[in-house]
């Protein structure tokens, strides 16, 4: 009897634990105990608190490992989001993706590759010396720059929206090389399938 | 002008300068065309005024008098104002070639007399409503047409004090009397960038900047707030402007290298693609001319951004702003002048932008700044004062050049003043 109760736990438990693996991690729900409306035998007492202990100690360790599966999947999905959300950045008054800028875009490849779902909003931003409009349209050309460079390596246009922001936005405030280089970028925005992000192996 | 005038210019532009600026007997009886002679502006004595506000009245007419850069000012001391005959040798003693004379009526007018004091005799006389509340907005801009009618008849051409500037503050558009009063936000209008006016003075075209970075054109109704929004297929949509009959918007959208469009302001149209390219090129702050037959906008189809020129169909684009000045090769933002006859743009020199402005007859460059920079200008109605944005002061502000004097003022206080419009001038009832 024990070990049937076990068993059934344990299966309780494994479909759990899988079930935690394919969905979104979620506060852990408490095992169902299904087996003790159902249970054939005769009541005893001393014999149900220990099995309640049993489950209870069940029930704790499932949280534990989904909580620790919770976390995984979060601890992956920060580190996709972050890769995904790795700036560019360009010279000046240019829209040409350098080399730094293609090795920080290609680490974005294979995420969008597995993560299907997911939309970019790529906005293209510039320092602030040019002319306020001017710089409108070559953050855009910036932003359609990256696109172009990602549809290239074989991601479908219509996963990407591109704006530009211009030097509406700046990263980093000051008038000197430092402060322009960081502004001179492409940002990344997930606008939709950003739920459950994966890592490629 | 008229032809006594235009005569009489002829004649003096026949003197010897140097004659004509000591021999002030010269100009004895002629009121018309001495504003052109550089150094020999007119001048207009201004007498105290009676009536309600009297001393806000004076103020605002000395200062637009002495702002509109053509006629002397000669200060009245505080006093009471003149009654009967003017005695008009003391007046020519200090002076001055004509005394303007104004009062505001009981009724509420704003009553001018201006006199012509080598003639000795008046010259003008108007009587311009004054809405209430006194010292607001359209009160003051009622006593700015009173400038703007004084200035035409002493010098022959009408001033700019009736005029606003629209410009981006604080991520809004903001409107400011000629004079930097009654500076403040135009509501509704977060996000705004590259206001524009409407010939008409009534409307604005601005980009709206939203925080998704999507922008989108919007023609604003300033007095109601009405407004409608242009949808193209692109995320990107800027740098409006208005024909200068009013029936043409014109702005740049794309979604890689942006073209030119144009589309009926107040219609139900798509906008028609004007300029084409060339491939990802951006096309960018287009502006007509005053005839309405062309088109100045910035262009990097080159591989770096220049000033060219285009029939308004888009059709003949030509390169304006050659390399052959400045040291970098970078000028946008152009500005076709009112008389047509040139387009201020802005121009690094030593990595820092200036105002400059080309004539299109000889392709002359006149270079107008170099403290601070300076950049985005924008002509007044009479085709001689520029509005432009510099860090002259510290902080973006909005400025004012009269380009024959070389004269500036400061018009905003606010830091972070940007994309300044000179409006037209803005006639009663409108």
């Amino acid at each position: 009897m024990f070990a049937s109760r076990r068993s059934v736990a344990a299966i309780a438990l494994t479909i759990f634990v899988v079930t935690a693996c394919k969905k979104k991690p979620e506060p852990a729900p408490a095992p169902t105990p299904a087996p003790v409306a159902a249970a054939p035998v005769a009541p005893r007492v001393n014999q149900d608190s220990i099995d309640a202990a049993r489950r209870a100690a069940d029930a704790a360790a499932a949280r534990a490992a989904a909580d620790a599966e919770a976390r995984r999947a979060a601890a992956e999905a920060a580190s996709v989001r972050s890769m995904l959300a790795a700036k560019v950045y360009f010279d000046l008054d240019k829209d040409e993706i350098r080399d730094d800028a293609k090795a920080t875009l290609d680490a974005k490849v294979g995420i969008l590759n597995l993560n299907t779902a997911v939309r970019i909003r790529i906005a293209g931003h510039t320092d602030d010396r040019g002319s306020d409009e001017y710089n409108l349209a070559l953050g855009q050309r910036r932003a359609a720059s990256v696109q172009r460079y990602l549809v290239s390596r074989g991601i479908a246009a219509s996963r990407f929206e591109m704006v530009s922001f211009g030097k509406e936005r700046p990263a980093a405030q000051g008038e000197n090389e430092g402060a322009w280089s960081q502004n001179r970028r492409g940002e990344f925005e997930i606008i939709a399938g950003g739920d459950m992000l994966r890592m490629p192996k | 002008m008229t032809k006594r005038a235009l005569l009489f210019f002829s004649v003096v532009c026949l003197l010897p300068s140097a004659v004509f600026s000591q021999d002030t007997s010269a100009a004895r009886g002629v009121r018309i065309g001495l504003t052109y002679a550089p150094g020999t502006r007119p001048g207009v004595f201004i007498t105290p005024v009676s009536g309600a506000n009297a001393d806000s009245v004076l103020k605002i007419l000395s200062r637009d008098l002495d702002f509109g850069d053509r006629v002397a000012v000669i200060a009245a001391d505080s006093g009471d104002a003149p009654t009967g005959t003017l005695n008009y040798p003391v007046y020519a003693s200090l002076g001055a070639a004509a005394v303007v004379q104004a009062s505001v009526t009981p009724a509420g007018s704003l009553h001018i007399v201006v006199h012509d004091v080598a003639g000795a005799r008046v010259m003008n006389v108007s009587d311009i409503p004054l809405p209430s509340p006194a010292l607001g907005g359209e009160w003051r801009l009622a006593v700015h047409r009173g400038s703007d009618e004084v200035e035409r008849v002493v010098t022959g051409v009408k001033g700019i004090a009736a005029t606003r500037s629209l410009f981006v503050h604080e991520g809004s558009l903001w409107i400011v009397d000629s004079d930097g009063a009654q500076a403040h936000a135009v509501s509704g209008t977060e996000g705004g960038l590259s206001p524009a006016w409407h010939p008409n003075g009534r409307a604005v075209a601005y980009d709206e900047l939203a925080n998704t970075g999507h922008q989108t054109i919007v023609v604003r109704d300033l007095a109601g707030g009405n407004t409608h929004r242009f949808a193209t297929r692109h995320t990107l949509n800027m740098s409006p402007t208005f024909s200068p009959d009013g029936s043409t918007l014109a702005f740049v959208s794309g979604d890689d290298g942006t073209d030119i469009y144009a589309v009926a302001p107040f219609g139900a149209d798509s906008p028609r693609r004007l300029s084409v390219g060339p491939g990802a090129t951006s096309n960018a702050s287009p502006v007509f001319s005053p005839d309405g037959k062309r088109i100045a906008f910035t262009s990097n189809r080159l591989g770096h951004a220049e000033v060219y020129i285009m029939d308004a169909d888009g059709t003949n684009p030509d390169l304006l702003t050659t390399t052959l000045f400045g040291d970098q090769p970078y000028r946008s933002d152009p500005d076709w002048s009112p008389d047509g006859r040139r387009v201020a743009f802005q121009s690094q020199v030593s990595g820092v932008f200036q105002i400059m402005a080309i004539n299109l007859q000889d392709r002359g460059v006149q270079s107008f700044t170099s403290e601070g920079r300076n950049t985005e200008p924008s002509w007044a109605p009479d085709g001689r004062h520029l509005l432009f944005t510099s860090t002259r002061s510290g902080t973006s502000q909005l400025w004012v050049l009269d380009t024959e004097s070389g004269r500036t003022r400061q018009l905003t206080r606010t830091g972070g003043a940007r994309m300044g419009a000179w409006s037209p001038r803005l006639e009663a009832g409108k």
